[in-house]
């Protein structure tokens, strides 16, 4: 049962990277491929209708992990204090950036949101490839279940670390360069003319650097959690996860011009990506570099049997329920985002 | 200042309030939204149809602020409260999770709809999207209402190796303490909406713009009139028996009763001294607090010192005038709400000015009485976080210091201070704007 919820929340967290990810791509890019107030707001137009229901991907995952592991949740969340504040913070200035940016015609009241929302967005990618750099470093949880981490350190990935140091900023650039080139593609397939031209041509800037620094990022890994790739090779029902996300890259390299298939091509390679690591990491939540027995894992962080079990009932109703409304979101805003609708 | 508890507290208690003063009004407006599109489609009525779309506006900015402002809730079970989230979690992400899935995914889909959507679905078809964001609001309600029912009134669960866990989902999900508590909170969501509606429209209305605020005075008046005495019955008093019945320590700080009285009386007006254990200046009607409380003027209600010290609500000079700031103004707002709609019936109060004028400035008082309600729930806990089960002070998280706290507490005053100020200044541009003729 518990292995269930581990995939459950590893696919609800993925799902949130996918989606809501293409709205930070497209928030870091909007400066640079939309250049007067008109293109902006036709980017604003592809990502006003459905940012909010990207966002509550991360509001159900999180709650779900608070259910299925609240000790999970109760350590991370609590070691990773300040760092989380700030992501509200962000997460506060990229809606309200969205929002209210139209609502005035003042060129400086519109310049204004205009960059907070590239800051609040690209800062958010960089969260959250930072984020899954401290899960797949792990953090210094001791024999009291929980743990404090500081900003930064030394910079070192053993010992007394922070929350970033240079594995979990490698991730943090990786995760900018993957979103930026996932909101190029999700650009490019919403909107037409020169947003359209301007975010291919970053496409073609961005999808060979997203190779580049994945090569990096996966031989870092192989440095500082070797076992992911021992337990990968050892689940053969993990491999086609890591084909997912090879095919996509391929695909969002070399799909030129059809521009749905491109972008879903991303879509498959940040989820695969995610989900062969959240394969290679199972059991484990939230590892210990202290000592591998204070790990956090999906058995001894599991909510009770029964209460997993009613969850299951309630969760296999609601979920194919939300991928519906989300279906039927992009359903009716097919065809081109236009300034209009911003 | 050196205590974390305190700050814990503070921050929570801080950003609950200022985030629930949104959600009280998306989702009453919801309702109130939904009806004008429904006569303005049945009666093919154009001034609902305006005000419809005047108040999905206003709703617009009101539930961008609310999502920013909520997101951070979610967060601080585990941020700041991880031992009470470790203990609960089996049970409370339950329905915290159920609030994602049922409620959010159906709210947030049909809200883009809503605003940016109404040319490419059609009037039913946008009808259709409204009704889907009522009940995505409404929905997410009764969530969160049935996880704050459970932390006062815990029902359903099991304790097994020092956590809380499911035993039985149904009397967890629908808590009687649950479906009072929402019905009591639903009502007064729409009195706020009702007064904000309605007191816009009495601005409109004495700018000589009657024409305008037609619809919006009569939608506002008529749906305080029912919110109201909804407020005070059945919801009202049920709620307070349940607390009588649960909860009596706090029943009895609330109403500044020290020693058990037989015929107990409602206070009215009193400050109590909690040093030397009485009410200070009280104005109060003889046994009425007995028949509230159990329905018979001679049932003794129980007094403070009839419980141990150490189960005692920490805060109850706060706690009394909370609830008598909500049951005062409550009783106003009938008052209120029963002389407009008098004058609405015969007609003459667009010509009323002084009603008028007393409807705007009421605007920020169902604000307060929510909040106020708020605090009485929540006061009243105390020394509780989960009632019998959890103290408050056994909640924190153990490695977060007072200082960071305090430090982010400053930082989310700054920024919610931010956002009041963007809110009033859009939300008063479109209300200066009108819904047009």
């Amino acid at each position: 049962m518990s292995a269930f919820w581990y995939g459950a929340v590893a696919a609800m967290f993925a799902t949130y990277v996918v989606l809501d990810g293409f709205d930070f791509g497209a928030g870091a890019l909007h400066l640079f491929v939309a250049r007067n107030d008109r293109e902006r707001r036709e980017v604003l137009a592809a990502i006003g209708p459905v940012w909010d229901g990207n966002e509550v991907w991360l509001i159900a995952g999180g709650a779900t992990l608070f259910f299925a592991f609240p000790r999970a949740y109760a350590a991370g969340f609590s070691g990773f204090y300040l760092p989380l504040i700030v992501v509200l913070w962000l997460l506060a200035l990229r809606g309200i950036a969205i929002e209210l940016r139209s609502h005035l015609e003042d060129p400086l009241w519109r310049a204004f949101w205009d960059a907070g929302l590239c800051a609040a967005s690209a800062l958010m990618a960089v969260v959250l490839g930072a984020a899954l750099g401290n899960v797949l470093r792990g953090v210094p949880l001791d024999a009291s279940g929980s743990f404090m981490a500081p900003w930064f350190t030394n910079f070192r990935t053993r010992g007394a670390g922070g929350v970033l140091d240079w594995y979990t900023v490698l991730l943090g650039v990786f995760a900018l360069v993957a979103l930026c080139a996932h909101g190029s593609l999700f650009l490019a397939w919403r909107n037409e003319g020169p947003v359209r031209e301007r975010a291919l041509r970053a496409a073609r800037v961005l999808w060979p650097a997203v190779a580049a620094a994945g090569a990096v990022a996966i031989a870092a890994t192989k440095l500082v959690r070797p076992e992911i790739y021992r337990s990968l090779l050892s689940r053969p029902w993990a491999w086609p996860l890591a084909l997912l996300a090879a095919l996509g890259l391929l695909g969002a390299l070399a799909l030129r011009g059809r521009d749905l298939m491109s972008f879903l091509s991303s879509c498959a390679f940040l989820a695969g990506t995610l989900a062969a690591t959240a394969a290679g990491l199972f059991p484990v939540l939230l590892p210990s570099t202290v000592d591998a027995a204070y790990s956090v894992t999906a058995q001894n962080a599991a909510a009770g049997e029964h209460g997993l079990r009613v969850g299951l009932a309630w969760w296999a109703l609601g979920m194919p329920l939300a991928v519906c409304y989300t279906a039927y979101v992009f359903r009716t805003m097919r065809g081109k985002a236009r300034a209009e609708d911003h | 200042m050196t205590d974390p508890l305190f700050w814990h507290r503070l921050q929570f208690g801080f950003t609950i309030t200022f985030h629930y003063l949104f959600p009280q009004l998306t989702m009453g407006l919801a309702l109130i939204a939904l009806l004008f599109k429904i006569r303005a489609l049945r009666k093919d009525d154009a001034e609902a149809a305006a005000a419809a779309r005047f108040w999905l506006r206003v709703l617009g900015i009101n539930f961008a602020v609310g999502v920013v402002t909520g997101v951070p809730m979610e967060f601080q079970f585990g941020t700041n409260w991880s031992r009470f989230s470790e203990f609960s979690g089996g049970v409370i992400g339950q329905t915290l999770a159920m609030e994602g899935v049922f409620a959010f995914f159906l709210e947030s889909t049909f809200l883009g709809l809503v605003i940016y959507g109404e040319k490419k679905l059609g009037p039913r078809g946008h009808l259709a999207a409204v009704a889907a964001l009522f009940a995505g609001a409404w929905i997410s309600g009764y969530f969160i209402i049935a996880t704050n029912a459970f932390m006062q009134h815990p029902s359903g669960h099991v304790l097994e190796d020092g956590k809380l866990q499911i035993a039985d989902f149904g009397a967890f999900v629908f808590n009687r303490w649950a479906i009072w508590e929402y019905l009591h909170n639903m009502s007064a969501s729409v009195i706020t909406a009702s007064f904000v509606v309605a007191g816009v429209a009495a601005f409109w209305t004495l700018q000589g713009r009657a024409r305008e605020a037609a619809a919006s005075l009569r939608m506002g008046v008529v749906a305080g009139l029912v919110s109201c005495a909804l407020q005070l019955f059945p919801t009202g008093d049920r709620q307070g028996k349940l607390v009588a019945e649960h909860q009596p320590v706090a029943l009895a700080a609330m109403e500044g009763v020290f020693r058990a009285e037989k015929f107990a009386h409602l206070a009215i007006i009193g400050q109590p001294d909690v040093v030397n254990q009485r009410l200070e200046n009280p104005i109060v009607v003889p046994g009425v607090l007995s028949f509230l409380a159990y329905g018979s003027f001679g049932t003794t209600v129980r007094g403070l010192t009839d419980f141990p010290r150490d189960q005692w609500p920490d805060n109850i000079e706060l706690l009394y005038y909370a609830y008598h700031v909500m049951v005062g103004l409550g009783t106003l707002f009938i008052l209120l709400t029963l002389a407009a709609a008098f004058r609405l019936w015969r007609g003459t109060l667009a010509q009323s000015r002084g009603l008028l004028w007393l409807l705007m400035l009421a605007i920020p008082f169902p604000y307060l009485a929510n909040t106020a309600g708020w605090l009485v729930a929540e006061l009243g806990r105390q020394p509780w976080l989960v009632y019998g089960l959890m103290r408050t002070a056994a909640g924190t998280s153990p490695r977060v210091s007072a200082g960071d706290v305090a430090f982010t507490t400053l930082g989310f005053g700054g920024l919610y201070a931010l956002l009041s100020i963007l809110f009033l200044f859009l939300v008063g541009r479109e209300i200066a704007r009108g819904p047009g003729t």
